[in-house]
């Protein structure tokens, strides 16, 4: 579904990325891991075509999408529900969700607007509240709801634990499990390599701008080398 | 009366009430000239110094479309709105955003260089002299008894109001007004909800440059047109957009209208030039209160 062959990228004349390949399936979680600084926020961006690769080729669904405008990725249902969330603050909760089918499932708007404040009931409560008096957790839920408002075919987490209380980190960590049982692929970005390897069906390790180990979840989550060097077991 | 050891004329409670009701009328010009103004910060967080030449050049064109075809400047507003939009658009999309290179301090000397070109297109094409669009309604009005106002004036009121009104609908219940709010304030989570920034920063820019045309045929039957015009209204809508709170429409409505008031007694009081201080002195006054304004938000 999503293939990125060799993807050399960065910012200007800095280079974090030194030709990053891999692959999510339909129906598939995959999860990218890796520490802060590693390229996996620059990877995200340079799939959601807010930045274009140096070199290199990102595939969606078969066609090249690598610096393709970021509302054409959109409508082809790669949506991104970035890291820090990004919620609009200065908007209503019921506001930011529509946003959310800017630009596509429109006709689906008020049906879509059910099944997220199902999904999410304290986001109910807090419909005509702005977005920027959430709390963390009510804005990450916020910013996924978002996400789905637009019926994503992959959609992209990054850090949706960060900053959230452990037990918050929990119930993210089911609702994640949850849209990946209803069918939607998810590539998930995290540092929260333990729960991430829990629930994913296969996971990246990235480390300075490159893949450093790839595997299924469960062999990554035996591998007594990664065990050792990069979760600290 | 006696303030500050200088005497002051002594008016009777009627004739200051005139003057407030006329102020205004003044007042709402000056809203209407803001309300673009503070759309551009408020969404590109970019002091526009061309709103003026955009006032002005508006004002060209509604006195042609009168001296030439004849159409009457309230009518013409059917042709310079959209017009203005379209050349806001442009201009933002063709000139401000491409030289921009994403810095605000650019795109800041750029409003001000189109405004230096514009103006002395203006100077060239046009001549300095002031032209006068003339209706035969406007001496009419009616007579409230403390003060006579005449339909022109009616017309800027009412029309300021819609138009306020109007834009705020925009902003709340259509898509592309809450996709400008989203760009306002989170230009990132925007682009990634697939809201094309560029396109959005030009449609404020167009709206805004709409408001200026809008107020431009409202003010034709009242105004003289001249290459420099722009300035009579744009410094002081500069002061409205920052005594009601930096982006805040309901801001320069309340903040327009605030000053327009405090002009006309200024006026009123201390003569016509003198008069104008007190613009500057509520001004400070406000903001002495209230540093972000009237309506603006907490930083």
């Amino acid at each position: 579904m999503l293939e990125i062959v060799e993807v050399k990228a960065g910012y200007g004349h800095a280079k974090v990325l030194h030709g990053v390949s891999l692959k999510v399936g339909e129906g598939e979680l995959v999860a990218l891991l890796g520490s802060n600084g590693a390229g996996k926020s620059t990877l995200n961006n340079n799939i959601s075509g807010i930045y274009k690769p140096f070199a290199g080729s990102i595939r969606f669904d078969g066609a090249e999408i690598a610096g393709v405008r970021s509302e054409e990725i959109v409508d082809r249902g790669l949506i991104q529900v970035p890291e820090g969330r990004r919620v609009f603050p200065n908007m209503s909760v019921r506001e930011n969700l529509e946003l959310g089918s800017y630009r596509r499932a429109t006709p689906n708007r008020a049906r879509n607007i059910d099944r997220v404040v199902e999904i999410f009931p304290r986001l109910k409560e807090r419909f005509d509240q702005y977005a920027g008096t959430l709390s963390g957790g009510e804005q990450q839920m916020l910013a996924i709801g978002r996400g789905l408002m637009a019926e994503p075919r992959l959609l992209i987490l990054d850090e949706p634990s960060l900053g959230l209380s452990p037990l918050l980190v929990e119930e993210m960590f089911a609702l994640i499990q949850k849209l990946r049982a209803e069918g939607l692929a998810i590539f998930l970005v995290e540092q929260n390599v333990v729960q991430s390897l829990e629930v994913a069906d296969r996971a990246y390790v990235m480390e300075n701008g490159l893949i450093t180990v790839e595997g299924p979840a469960q062999d990554l989550m035996h591998d007594e080398e990664l065990r050792r060097s990069y979760l600290g077991m | 009366m006696d303030f500050l050891g200088i005497s002051l004329p002594s008016y009777s409670l009627e004739t200051v009430f005139g003057s407030a009701i006329s102020g205004v009328f003044l007042g709402a010009i000056y809203a209407l000239v803001a309300l673009g103004l503070t759309l551009i910060y408020g969404v590109l967080h970019i002091i526009n110094f061309a709103h003026g030449t955009l006032l002005m050049l508006a004002m060209y064109a509604v006195f042609f479309l009168w001296s030439v075809f004849g159409v009457d400047p309230y009518l013409a507003m059917l042709i310079v709105v959209p017009g203005g939009y379209l050349f806001g658009y442009a201009l933002q999309r063709s000139v401000i955003g491409r030289t921009s290179h994403g810095r605000d301090e650019i795109i800041l000397l750029t409003t001000l260089g189109v405004s230096i070109v514009l103006e002395n297109f203006a100077l060239f094409a046009f001549s300095a002299n002031e032209r006068n669009v003339q209706v035969p309604y406007d001496f009419d009005g009616i007579d409230l008894g403390v003060v006579y106002i005449v339909w022109p004036q009616i017309a800027a009121l009412v029309g300021s109001l819609l138009i306020t009104a109007a834009l705020w609908c925009f902003m709340r219940f259509t898509d592309t007004g809450k996709a400008i709010r989203a760009v306002a304030k989170e230009r990132q989570g925007a682009r990634l909800m697939g809201i094309n920034v560029e396109h959005i920063f030009a449609v404020s820019f167009g709206i805004g440059t709409a408001c200026v045309a809008a107020a431009a045929s409202l003010l034709a039957p009242t105004y003289a047109v001249f290459p420099q015009v722009g300035y009579l209204f744009v410094l002081i809508a500069f002061t409205v957009v920052v005594l009601g709170g930096m982006g805040s429409f309901v801001g320069a409505l309340v903040g327009g209208l605030v000053i327009g008031v405090t002009e006309q007694i200024g006026r009123l009081y201390l003569g016509e030039s003198l008069g104008l201080i007190t613009i500057s002195a509520i001004f400070i006054l406000i903001l002495l209160f209230r540093p972000t304004g009237l309506f603006g938000q907490r930083l």
